[in-house]
């Protein structure tokens, strides 16, 4: 697999780490009434869905970016790859 | 039909006129007892343990291709029980005393080979880890021995014991473990069951759920609706896809595992072994071919695909223990969807809608369980109570913070 790396260009899978769904840069509010069953879904339960997946994905043995790649679960096809961090900013993440 | 020596001296005489289908190809009734979504090896144990141990009747297992189709027929056919914790290892003993008894249990020949499984130890930390599991497989009732470098030679003259970065430092055996003929897993559920008055229906997917009032009824299929007093879903790689179906998010999420086949080779290995240092296990199969495996790929897939990096990694695994390897040509490989767990261990257990009962999260560790999973399954549906070996594979394990965590890896199913 390639991953297109936005600022890098096309780089071997192999080069990266995978985390998982992209819904993880958002952490809960500990300090919410529920955030014990926030926490609880967040660290456990996944979509897991078979099409398109956005999911993280860590340039390790590159520039260490943290990447939002949109892949598709049954074809391995990558049709979308956003550095982590403007798909955080634009989803209201403040850093 | 019993099988028997005599059946097959008898049939060689009269030109093999007399085998039938080893099951019914059953058309689906209006309503059942149990219906059970998955013709694989846990779906088929599930349904013969519930008619034979549980005594039930009117059971369905539903299976959207053909049965033995998915991970029953794509893993590298290795039974063991070399578990740790306390969760697990009673479990996988009780599935490996199954196996023992499972080919005189469904009078069918699934070529049970209890040839040894042997885990190889790298350092000095890695021996005190695998005497502490071997302990604890002692006190489950399992058996363990631990190797010396010198044992090991004796019975495998052909590994690399000097290698410079992983020298072979000894090793623990299980030597009730082995490989069973995968297939043959699955058909003979399938013939006993059937036998017992299983009706197995194939092509035909579940589409959906019927839920009254948290109560599921039934399930939808592409033959039509198909109602049932309990419904018990054990579909592996697919659970999440279906369990979203009933409104679920599951702890699981599904990866690809590929396995590897080399050409026919004459007798080499004979037993099971599994290098400690990275990440590969093999053994022969009967027709001589090397069977081996190693890491998931790592990212979400419902492919049955890899790629290749994980190829290379694999077979750089193999040589360094084992340099002969590489004079023999890759036959064939390939994928299957493993339901990778947060903890990697599985669940046996109900849901939070009655009449509808989960089994799956069994990681790439599910071929071995198959015995004991059907079992446990058909326990927790017969009696609404888990079995004593299962207690701890429940759904809130992760809220309550009962994780069974054997590698020690924490909530990231790739790593497990």
């Amino acid at each position: 697999m390639l991953i297109n790396h936005p600022i890098l260009g096309p780089r071997d899978a192999a080069e990266f780490v995978y985390k998982g769904d992209a819904r993880l840069i958002h952490r809960p509010d500990w300090q919410a009434d529920d955030a014990v069953a926030q926490f609880t879904d967040y660290g456990y339960l996944r979509d897991n869905p078979a099409g398109l997946h956005r999911e993280l994905w860590f340039h390790e043995q590159g520039d260490r970016s943290w990447l939002v790649v949109t892949r598709d679960t049954t074809t391995h096809e990558i049709t979308k790859v956003e550095l982590a961090r403007d798909v955080a900013r634009a989803e209201g993440r403040s850093r | 039909m019993h099988y028997s020596g005599f059946k097959v001296i008898k049939e060689a005489l009269t030109g093999h006129r007399g085998w039938g289908p080893a099951w019914r190809d059953a058309t689906p009734k209006a309503q059942y007892d149990y219906v059970i979504i998955g013709g694989g090896g846990h779906g088929l144990a599930t349904a013969y343990y519930l008619a034979k141990e549980f005594k039930q009747a009117r059971i369905a297992v539903l299976e959207k291709g053909w049965i033995g189709g998915g991970n029953v027929g794509r893993n590298t056919t290795i039974i063991r029980s070399n578990y740790l914790l306390d969760g697990n290892e009673p479990f996988y003993e009780f599935s490996l005393k199954l196996w023992e008894g499972l080919e005189q249990d469904l009078n069918y020949n699934a070529m049970v080979s209890q040839r040894g499984i042997l885990n190889l130890i790298h350092s000095d930390a890695q021996r005190d880890a695998f005497i502490r599991r071997g302990n604890a497989m002692i006190l489950n009732g399992a058996d363990a021995e631990l190797l010396s470098t010198a044992q090991i030679v004796e019975r495998y003259p052909f590994l690399n014991v000097n290698n410079a970065r992983f020298p072979i430092k000894g090793g623990l055996a299980q030597h009730r473990g082995g490989t069973v003929r995968h297939d043959a897993v699955a058909w003979g559920y399938a013939r006993a069951a059937d036998r017992r008055g299983v009706d197995i229906i194939q092509n035909c997917e579940v589409t959906g759920f019927r839920i009254e009032n948290g109560t599921c009824k039934g399930v939808e299929t592409s033959r039509g609706f198909i109602g049932a007093g309990k419904v018990a879903s054990c579909v592996a790689g697919s659970s999440s896809r279906l369990m979203e179906k009933a409104g679920m998010r599951l702890p699981i999420e599904s990866h690809v595992l590929q396995a590897f086949v080399s050409e026919g080779l004459k007798p080499l290995l004979p037993g099971v072994i599994t290098f400690g240092a990275g990440h590969f296990y093999c053994s022969q199969s009967d027709k001589g071919g090397l069977v081996f495996g190693g890491d998931l790929d790592g990212y979400n897939s419902y492919a049955q695909r890899g790629n290749l990096p994980v190829v290379e990694d694999v077979c750089e695994g193999g040589m360094a223990i084992f340099p002969n390897l590489g004079r023999a040509r890759l036959l064939r490989m390939w994928g299957g969807i493993m339901d990778m767990s947060m903890d990697g261990s599985p669940i046996i257990d109900r849901t939070h809608i009655d009449g509808l009962y989960f089994n799956g999260g069994w990681c790439y560790g599910g071929f071995k369980a198959t015995p004991a999973s059907g079992y446990a399954y058909a326990h927790l549906l017969a009696t609404d109570t888990p079995h004593k070996t299962a207690t701890a594979y429940r759904f809130d394990r992760f809220a309550t913070g009962h994780m069974i965590d054997e590698k020690g890896m924490g909530n990231q199913p790739n790593l497990h």
